[in-house]
Order: C-alpha cells, then sequence, then structure tokens
C-alpha cells in the first residue's frame, strides 16, 4: 500500500485536511435537509451530512489534544484562510446533477485516500481510518446508485457529464500526488471513458463560499457568551 | 499487603466489575430502547483501576448523537455504585455490528428491526443490499426490497416486504 505522502506537512495539518473536509460538506449535504427532490433523499443527505460531522468531530478531537484546545475551538474558532478544507467541498451548488457529481467524486477520492490511511503506521490515525470507512462504504453505494440513475437516463445523462467535467479539477485538488492517479483510475473505469487533463484546483486556495458558510455556522457560537452550553 | 490481603483486594474489584456489568446492562440504547447498551456492545471493558472504575465505550456510528448521552448515563449508573467512573471513547474498528448479543438480536427482531448481517458476508455493495436475502422482522420472508440505503438514523436502512406488505428497518452491518 501506499503511504499518504506529505513532505512538509505535520500530523496536525493532514488531521485538519480530513476534518476540515468532512465538516465543511457535511455542511454543503446539509443544505439539502428539507428541499431535496424526494423524502428519501432528505433522508438520506441529512444522514450523510451527520455522518461526516461525526468524522470531523473525532478528528477535531485528535486535533485538539495535540494543540491544548477543545474541538469546538479547532473546528469553529479558525479565520477561513486557516481551513485546510478541499476547493471541492467549499463550493454551494444546489443543483441536482452537480451535488451527485460532487458526492460521487468526492466519495471515490475519499475512499482512496481512506485505504492509505489504513496502512498508515499511526495506529490512531490507522484505527479512525477503517472506522471511517465502514460508514464511508454506504455512502459510496448511495452516490454509486445515483451516478447510474442519472446516467441511465436521457436527461440526466448530459447534466451528470457535464457537471462531472466542471467539477474534475476540483475533484483532482482533494488528494495529493501520489494517491490522484488510483482516483483517476476509478472515475475513468466507472464512466468508461478518459478524464481530461486539467489542473487541479488543490488545497490552499479557497472559494469565495466558504467565507460565507463559517459566517452563518458560526454566528451562534460567536453571539454567546464564552462557556455557554447546549 | 499479604497474599491474603491481594487475594481480597482482586476478589472485591471483580466483584465491583461484575456490578458495573450488571448496572450497565440496565442502561437502554437511547435510541433503539428495547435493548441495552451491554446487548448493542459498545462496552468493550469495564476494569477498576487505583479505585476508579474505567469503562472503554466504542461508539457504533461515529456521529451518533447519542453518544454524550450515553456516556453520561454510564457516569451515573457507576456513581449510583458508590465509585468513580472514567469512561473512555475508543474510535477504531473494534465495535462491529457482530458484537451485538444474540439476545440483542432476537429483541431487536422482536422489536420489527432486521438484524445485521455477519460482517464476514463482506463489504456492503449496491447489488447485495438489492439482491440479498434480508428477511422480514414480521413474517420471515426473503421477498424484500431495499426502499433507501439511510433510515431514520445512520444505522438503519429502510426495507420493504414484498410478501406482508410492510416497511421494516434493517440494521446496516458495520
Amino acid at each position: 500500500m501506499r503511504r499518504v505522502s506529505a513532505p512538509a506537512r505535520s500530523r496536525t495539518d493532514l488531521l485538519l485536511e480530513l476534518a476540515d473536509d468532512e465538516l465543511v460538506l457535511g455542511w454543503r449535504n446539509s443544505e439539502w435537509t428539507g428541499i431535496a427532490p424526494f423524502l428519501e433523499e432528505d433522508v438520506a443527505f441529512s444522514s450523510i451530512a451527520q455522518n461526516e460531522i461525526g468524522h470531523a468531530r473525532a478528528l477535531y478531537e485528535l486535533v485538539a489534544r495535540e494543540l491544548g484546545t477543545d474541538a469546538d475551538a479547532v473546528a469553529f474558532d479558525r479565520p477561513p484562510e486557516e481551513y485546510r478544507s478541499a476547493p471541492l467541498v467549499e463550493l454551494r451548488r444546489l443543483e441536482w446533477a452537480l451535488t451527485i457529481a460532487r458526492h460521487w467524486l468526492y466519495e471515490t477520492a475519499d475512499a482512496v485516500r481512506l485505504e492509505a490511511l489504513q496502512a498508515s503506521d499511526d495506529a490512531e490515525l490507522a484505527g479512525i481510518a477503517a472506522k471511517m470507512a465502514r460508514e464511508e462504504a454506504y455512502h459510496r453505494i448511495h452516490a454509486d446508485m445515483w451516478r447510474d440513475r442519472l446516467l441511465a437516463s436521457d436527461e440526466g445523462r448530459p447534466r451528470l457529464e457535464e457537471a462531472l467535467e466542471e467539477l474534475w479539477p476540483y475533484a483532482l485538488g482533494v488528494l495529493d500526488d501520489d494517491l490522484r492517479p488510483e482516483l483517476v483510475r476509478r472515475v475513468e473505469e466507472k464512466l468508461g471513458r478518459a478524464m481530461p487533463d486539467a489542473e487541479p484546483v488543490s488545497r490552499g486556495q479557497h472559494e469565495a463560499e466558504l467565507a460565507e458558510l463559517l459566517e452563518e455556522m458560526t454566528m451562534v457560537r460567536r453571539s454567546a457568551p464564552a462557556g455557554a452550553r447546549w | 499487603m499479604s497474599a491474603a490481603d491481594n487475594a481480597c483486594v482482586e476478589s472485591t474489584q471483580a466483584g465491583l466489575a461484575d456490578e458495573v456489568w450488571r448496572a450497565l446492562a440496565e442502561i437502554p440504547d437511547p435510541e433503539i430502547p428495547v435493548i441495552s447498551i451491554v446487548d448493542l456492545g459498545v462496552v468493550k471493558d469495564v476494569r477498576i483501576e487505583d479505585g476508579t472504575v474505567l469503562v472503554e465505550f466504542t461508539p457504533t456510528f461515529m456521529g451518533c448523537p447519542a453518544l454524550e448521552s450515553m456516556k453520561a448515563q454510564m457516569e451515573d449508573a457507576i456513581r449510583a455504585l458508590g465509585a468513580e467512573p472514567e469512561v473512555v471513547v475508543v474510535l477504531d474498528d473494534s465495535w462491529s455490528t457482530d458484537r451485538i448479543s444474540p439476545a440483542g438480536r432476537e429483541k431487536l427482531r422482536a422489536a420489527g428491526f432486521a438484524p445485521p448481517a455477519p460482517r464476514s458476508a463482506g463489504t456492503p455493495t449496491l447489488i447485495q443490499l438489492e439482491r440479498g436475502p434480508f428477511r422480514c422482522p414480521w413474517c420471515g420472508s426473503t421477498d424484500t426490497r431495499l426502499d433507501n440505503v439511510f433510515g431514520p438514523t445512520p444505522c438503519r436502512s429502510l426495507r420493504y416486504c414484498n410478501a406482508c406488505r410492510q416497511p421494516f428497518e434493517q440494521f446496516k452491518t458495520i
């Protein structure tokens, strides 16, 4: 198995990448709660959001222990530019084909990443990755089902293909250089065609939507007195 | 301490650990109260260390909102025995639906939840969920279909029984 290679990256930064991806995508997925095309999808996207935010919580706990603070402070009290999330998860597109395209691309990339992390020599990280992978398997089933469902319809196919083209450079930006070829392989295998060469939209740059999202999602916390309990 | 004293301490500790297990077995799962947290298999270990009751607790799903409530109930139950609790949350792959006890599986079935398939059946796939022989907890038929991979909580899927025409909840294999 390959390792996630991280030349100039600390364990904390690696954990934050994972945690921030899961938190931000969890928030994005939860935006469908109540307004998805039908009730089953309200339930599905809400459950997926809950799982992703649960993963983020566990990872933030590890970071907080390293930094001597608490998980909420790590999750909510950083300025947007300090988040390490991939731009793919930050985009706000309440459009179904783009949602399914992001869902499938992210879950496919995440599977590659979690497989590598499970082979890590960091036992704690490998253990958490293994537990996450059990839950992510159901996200992947859901994403694969929707990919196939859209590809099977005359209206769905071109819309999903167009969404995949648009998001492809973002999807490449989720993974490190050494893991990226595996993502390309899996996506091309499923679609039965070659994906274009594209410059990855990588971590470190942020979509404007991230700042708006954080502003909204930390509003209550910022307005509450320090030490408030919920 | 003499050997006799040591033996006495050990037996008292074993007695306390047994009492703790019995007390924890009285705590219902907050979301599916027909089974206890011990039946659910989330209590991995109970040890007495320096007078403290150390409980290793392995949550089911990482985003389980009942986690804090389960932890608080365990701490209360241990304090009620006059001991000091320390509940450690273990986040690795050691909890599995295979850890649900046989008694727990029966209680689930009786309450209309189909118990999970064993982990050895392999990583779940859509084809397996759609075509696998999942048994209706109401009538026992395997003529059932997948309605939704997700359900009222992350640990359950929704299925429908074509034989008795009842929906039911299927525990996911984790």
